[in-house]
């Protein structure tokens, strides 16, 4: 997209921020002036999705099962209760399943019909999954929705697509990269991306650890 | 209902666009948005079925270019006005001009940790037997209600094999609209990318999505 393009998007976004900040404003006054809403609960629920719950839980959730052969097998026939056990539960988490790529198979998760994520392991989800751009292509051209994160895999790799369209939620868990034999979970844990797990990226090799 | 929220298949999106290094929320409302639409939700007035129909229910040019949290505050606008919470006249002037009705309970901050942790699980006992098994092929049905449902466009009339029986579960067509939750088992059924997309489909692609019961029909 051409720069022009981009400049117009930015000053679009920025009159309907100030739109959609008086809106919740307005409407988060009414609510606390009624006595129905506590804004102090609304700042525990923030602070929850900003500090306490986001994808470095399902990291060590993949980096587990990496390392434990007995832990994998769970997560594939129990997801819930597998990350139930390093204590990710609750909200958008309460129904999981585990996916795991190999060789043959890359997986994708999309909800082609809103936004259904899996919240407990992987935090909120970012705008580009809750977009039309995304939630269209990735049930039709997973590649070229691939390439666009920079993600290329070999031709004869299938890809399997997952729509989150009921209330099962998935995690995919990434390839083991080579060459992470001495790691321990912790080091493990900082190769996998948030994309990783939704699919659209690949875990890190230790080299390109950021 | 066939709105602008079923989105597989369509063109014209233009690239997805990952943002490096995204924030978790773009700004103050993004966050008070969030809050606020939990916090209504733990009234217990409406089910996630209802809401995510508020917001399928939003007119198609307005869902496209808003934002997903401005699709959340839109919805919650309209469920708040429809249970009596709220009126167009607050919601136009800012400010509460009347008593409304009375939520089953309200969230205050020392419950966040255990609801949050707690979510709203939505398996249900069924009594009949799974009407299919893992590896039966089924044609999932061809509708188009004008009322909620789960199954996209892009899946329906469509042959595919059952991969997983994934246990019961609230139906979210009848849920949606106070018809009870009438549990039904639900499968996971794979499709071959030919058999949705047809000429041109991607090679190597399988499709899968969660169907309830009465979506599929035996082949």
């Amino acid at each position: 997209m051409s720069h022009d393009h981009d400049h117009d998007d930015h000053h679009h976004h920025d009159n309907h921020f100030s739109l959609m900040e008086a809106r919740v404003r307005a409407l988060e006054t009414i609510l606390t002036q009624k006595g129905l809403i506590d804004p102090a609960a609304i700042d525990a629920i923030v602070e929850t999705y900003e500090t306490k719950v986001g994808p470095r839980n399902g990291a060590r959730v993949v980096a587990k099962a990496w390392a434990e052969p007995d832990f994998a097998e769970w997560l594939k026939r129990d997801a819930t209760a597998a990350i139930a056990s390093l204590g990710y539960t609750g909200r958008q988490g309460e129904h999981m399943r585990a996916v795991f790529n190999d060789g043959e198979t890359h997986n994708l998760v999309v909800c082609t019909l809103c936004s259904c994520y899996p919240w407990s392991v992987l935090g909120l989800p970012p705008v580009w999954y809750k977009a039309p751009a995304y939630r269209s292509r990735a049930v039709m051209d997973p590649r070229g929705v691939l390439a666009e994160f920079g993600v290329r895999l070999p031709e004869a790799r299938k890809i399997r697509v997952w729509d989150s369209t009921a209330e099962l939620r998935y995690l995919v868990v990434p390839e083991r990269p080579a060459g992470t034999d001495g790691l321990d979970q912790e080091a493990l844990a900082d190769l996998v991306t948030r994309d990783s797990m939704i699919g659209t990226g690949l875990a890190l090799i230790p080299e390109a650890r950021s | 209902m066939n709105g602008p929220h079923d989105l597989g298949g369509q063109h014209g999106f233009g690239p997805v666009a990952p943002e490096p290094n995204e924030p978790v929320f773009h700004g103050d409302w993004e966050k008070r948005a969030l809050g606020v639409t939990l916090a209504c939700g733990a009234f217990g007035a409406w089910n996630i079925d209802e809401s995510r129909h508020a917001r399928e229910n939003i007119p198609p040019a307005t869902y496209l270019s808003a934002s997903y949290y401005e699709i959340w505050i839109r919805a919650l606008e309209t469920l708040l006005q429809r249970h009596g919470f709220v009126s167009a006249a607050e919601l136009a002037e800012g400010r509460m001009l009347e008593k409304g009705a009375e939520p089953k309970r309200i969230l205050l901050a020392d419950m966040v940790p255990m609801v949050l942790a707690r979510g709203g699980p939505c398996d249900r006992p069924v009594e009949a037997a799974p009407r299919f098994a893992a590896g039966a092929r089924v044609r999932t049905r061809n509708f188009n209600p004008a009322t909620h449902t789960r199954l996209p466009r892009y899946a329906r009339g469509k042959v595919g094999v059952v991969e997983a029986v994934q246990g019961s579960f609230v139906f979210a067509d009848d849920n949606a609209h106070g018809r009870g939750e009438n549990p039904q088992w639900l499968y996971t059924v794979v499709f071959d990318g030919a058999e949705i997309w047809g000429e041109g489909a991607a090679p190597g692609l399988t499709v899968s999505i969660d169907a309830w019961e009465s979506y599929l029909e035996p082949v």
